[in-house]
């Protein structure tokens, strides 16, 4: 379709105007999680199936008998998303070579989820779907807890962070344990694209989704989801926060394209983490150490990527 | 008869798993999906063979779970594929949850389970306890007796699965070893294409289509989920009408046919054995030595275990002076603990029938049950008959205490 003919995003004019995520739903005001869908919907076009883990985007958007969903979207459970998008995928190839679907055509299959569903309970079935190289495009909208159920610590959740589960209190603050490095466990597999995304650099994000469509295997877009409700900032902030989260280096936009590892969205000069920890809630509770301890992890694995990379792309701190 | 004329049959020494895999490969399945389980393991080696040097056209996926086997047959059947998938005991359990989701979205997976008893402690032996377990899934559950008969309940459950007045996943359920790994003569059919004759490949459910966009899977609030669950209340009721129509129809066009339940001798009895399985077997196998002991006993054999057949039950029951009903899982808890006698003693209550119902727990992980265990268990059951004794608890035959 002609929503694929462009090859790359780089400006707003580059969105196709079409959508295929209705209005209507029931995310909260300010859910970045909308955005990402629409976005993603517009570079898949119509020739796209949708496997939706179980989470805040499928219940929000399907709450029958309506729909948002103008592509054909199944939800089956919360731990099998990748396992169902093999099926689809692989009674697609079938299909095709007993004449039963038309060879040249193109479906988009894509897997949905959040990360409860693939850092915790969906991990074996993305494994399994990565290692038998299955041509999904498995899409993660990582808003760092199971907020569907109402902010319970995932594996995704950083340290520190207040959930519901991991309250503050006076003997534990926050999250013990830092966050699981979900893309590096998923890029292990050697799939052929596995890239991280946000939707405060849509272009970046969009491109990415586009690249993932076109491989030849499994591919992977881990895209980070600031969540108004779970993260308590105020609703209007989704996309400045998003931005932040990139800006002070605590989530690299990259892409991994068969084994070259590339940042595609450079910072030169990065913010202190302060800024983006201040503006959340869920922080609220940290001390100026706290922060500190923060800012030493955002720091090493700045060198880590640097060093990936073979120069800076991630330069220092500088405050502003 | 015409149509029989045209169906040539070959005549192999199968194992049920066996016969399983060929029915599957004839019904040309495009999609199977599976783990290794024992004792089901077999089928889907002999498919993989079939897939391997071409005789099946069909992606074997090589999932990491049975969670993830019923879950990607569940994708490709959504797609319009034809699904199969087979398990058995932990593999089965592990797929408990998506069994409610297959049936809840309606598609016409079929599944076979070589029955197999449950950890704790672990044992790969055969007994009903993993099937029984699925009785409220919303699955129709047929159990074989023979390798033949799965061979034959295989294509009559695609059959079944893709009406348009049912649309519900179907297992097939035989005992795990002593079914799924013994050898029987099995006619199977010389060309596949006469099984695409009795189930051609239609598409009769909702499918992704880019085309034609459908929502499946969306989330019902107390509005509606009520409704869409009774749709699968009334899919189950057509279900019974529909199971005795594909096997009348596999009757008229491949000359095998087995109704609802099997008898023999339960006419004119003293009384009758009622149970499933392959150990309707031994229970035919002991009726000579039973009836030298001086006791006239029918024996019957439930094909269909969901939808529940509660007609021929009764139909039993009411020519029957007491039903003795083998059982080979245990519902804890209850003292008539056999899954069947409980749903006989429900049926028979509701009907205001009031013979003895001696319910026996036998074959537990696969503990032996030989004919001269069937002769004790039929005597034992004249004698309390004799007294005009009931029992309000399930007898726990040979187990020691």
């Amino acid at each position: 379709m002609s929503q694929m003919a462009k090859p790359f995003f780089r400006t707003v004019y580059d969105v196709p105007r079409e959508e295929y995520f209705a209005p209507g739903h029931g995310l909260c005001a300010g859910c970045t999680a909308g955005t990402i869908v629409k976005l993603l919907l517009k570079v898949a076009g119509p020739n796209t199936i949708v496997v939706n883990a179980t989470g805040c985007v499928e219940v929000s958007t399907t709450p029958y008998p309506y729909t948002s969903w103008e592509v054909p979207w199944i939800h089956v459970a919360f731990e099998n998303t990748a396992a169902v998008a093999s099926g689809i995928e692989s009674a697609i190839r079938v299909m095709k070579a007993k004449g039963r679907l038309d060879p040249s055509k193109q479906i988009n299959v894509i897997a949905l989820a959040g990360d409860g569903g693939t850092y915790d309970i969906g991990l074996q079935a993305l494994s399994g779907m990565l290692e038998r190289g299955h041509k999904v495009m498995y899409v993660l909208y990582d808003n760092e807890a199971y907020m569907n159920t109402g902010i319970q610590r995932s594996g995704s959740t950083p340290e520190f962070a207040w959930t519901t589960t991991t309250p503050v209190g006076s003997v534990l603050r926050g999250k013990v344990q830092q966050k699981k490095p979900i893309s590096d466990i998923v890029a292990a597999h050697k799939i052929p694209y596995v890239a991280t995304a946000n939707p405060g650099y849509f272009a970046d994000m969009m491109t990415k989704f586009k690249k993932g469509l076109e491989t030849n295997g499994p591919s992977f877009v881990h895209v980070i989801q600031p969540c108004t409700t779970g993260w308590k900032f105020d609703p209007r902030y989704g996309i400045v926060l998003s931005r932040l989260a990139t800006e002070t280096g605590i989530w690299i936009n990259w892409e991994l394209e068969n084994e070259q590892f590339r940042v595609t969205v450079p910072v030169p000069r990065r913010k202190p983490v302060r800024d983006y920890i201040k503006m959340q809630g869920r922080f609220s509770h940290l001390t100026d150490q706290d922060i500190e301890e923060i800012q030493k992890i955002v720091d090493q694995e700045a060198d880590r990527i640097n060093k990936m990379v073979g120069r800076t792309v991630i330069g220092p701190v500088v405050e502003q | 008869m015409e149509e029989l004329t045209k169906v040539e049959w070959v005549r192999l020494p199968l194992s049920t798993n066996y016969a399983v895999a060929y029915a599957a490969k004839d019904a040309d399945i495009d999609i199977v999906s599976a783990y290794p389980i024992t004792p089901q393991t077999t089928v889907v080696e002999k498919l993989s063979e079939f897939i391997a040097n071409g005789e099946l056209k069909a992606q074997m996926i090589h999932v990491e779970s049975e969670h993830s086997a019923l879950s990607a047959a569940i994708g490709a059947s959504a797609m319009g594929a034809r699904a199969f998938t087979a398990t058995a005991s932990q593999g089965l359990e592990l797929m408990h949850e998506v069994l409610h989701i297959a049936s809840g979205l309606r598609l016409p997976i079929v599944m076979s389970v070589a029955a197999r008893a449950l950890s704790a402690p672990i044992s790969i032996w055969g007994d009903y306890t993993d099937l029984m377990n699925t009785r409220d899934t919303s699955w129709v559950v047929l159990i074989a007796g023979s390798a033949q008969e799965a061979y034959d309940s295989v294509l009559q459950a695609y059959k079944i699965a893709e009406d348009s007045r049912v649309l519900l996943p179907v297992m097939v359920g035989y005992d795990g070893f002593l079914m799924s790994h013994t050898y029987e003569p099995v006619s199977v059919l010389a060309n596949s294409g006469a099984a695409l004759r009795y189930i051609p490949k239609k598409v009769t459910w909702a499918t992704l289509n880019p085309e034609r966009p459908i929502t499946v899977g969306a989330m019902a609030n107390p509005d509606w989920y009520y409704e869409i669950k009774y749709q699968q209340v009334e899919a189950m009721k057509a279900a019974y009408e529909v199971v005795k129509e594909a096997d009348a129809e596999y009757g008229r066009t491949f000359g095998r046919s087995y109704g609802i339940i099997e008898e023999t001798d339960t006419d004119g009895s003293d009384l009758n054995v009622l149970t499933y399985g392959g150990i309707y077997g031994t229970l035919l196998e002991s009726s000579e030595i039973i009836r030298k002991n001086g006791i006239k006993a029918g024996f019957a054999r439930l094909r269909l275990f969901r939808p529940f057949p509660y007609e021929e039950v009764l139909k039993l029951a009411e020519k029957s002076s007491a039903l003795v009903v083998l059982d080979r899982a245990i519902t804890y808890g209850m003292p008539i603990a056999g899954p069947l006698a409980r749903e006989v003693i429900s049926v028979l209550y509701s009907h205001g029938i009031n013979i003895p119902v001696y319910n026996f727990i036998v074959g537990i992980g696969q503990r032996s049950f030989t004919e001269n265990d069937a002769l004790k268990v039929v005597s034992a059951s004249f004698e309390m008959l004799k007294r005009g004794q009931k029992i309000d608890e399930s007898i726990y035959w040979g187990v020691r205490e």
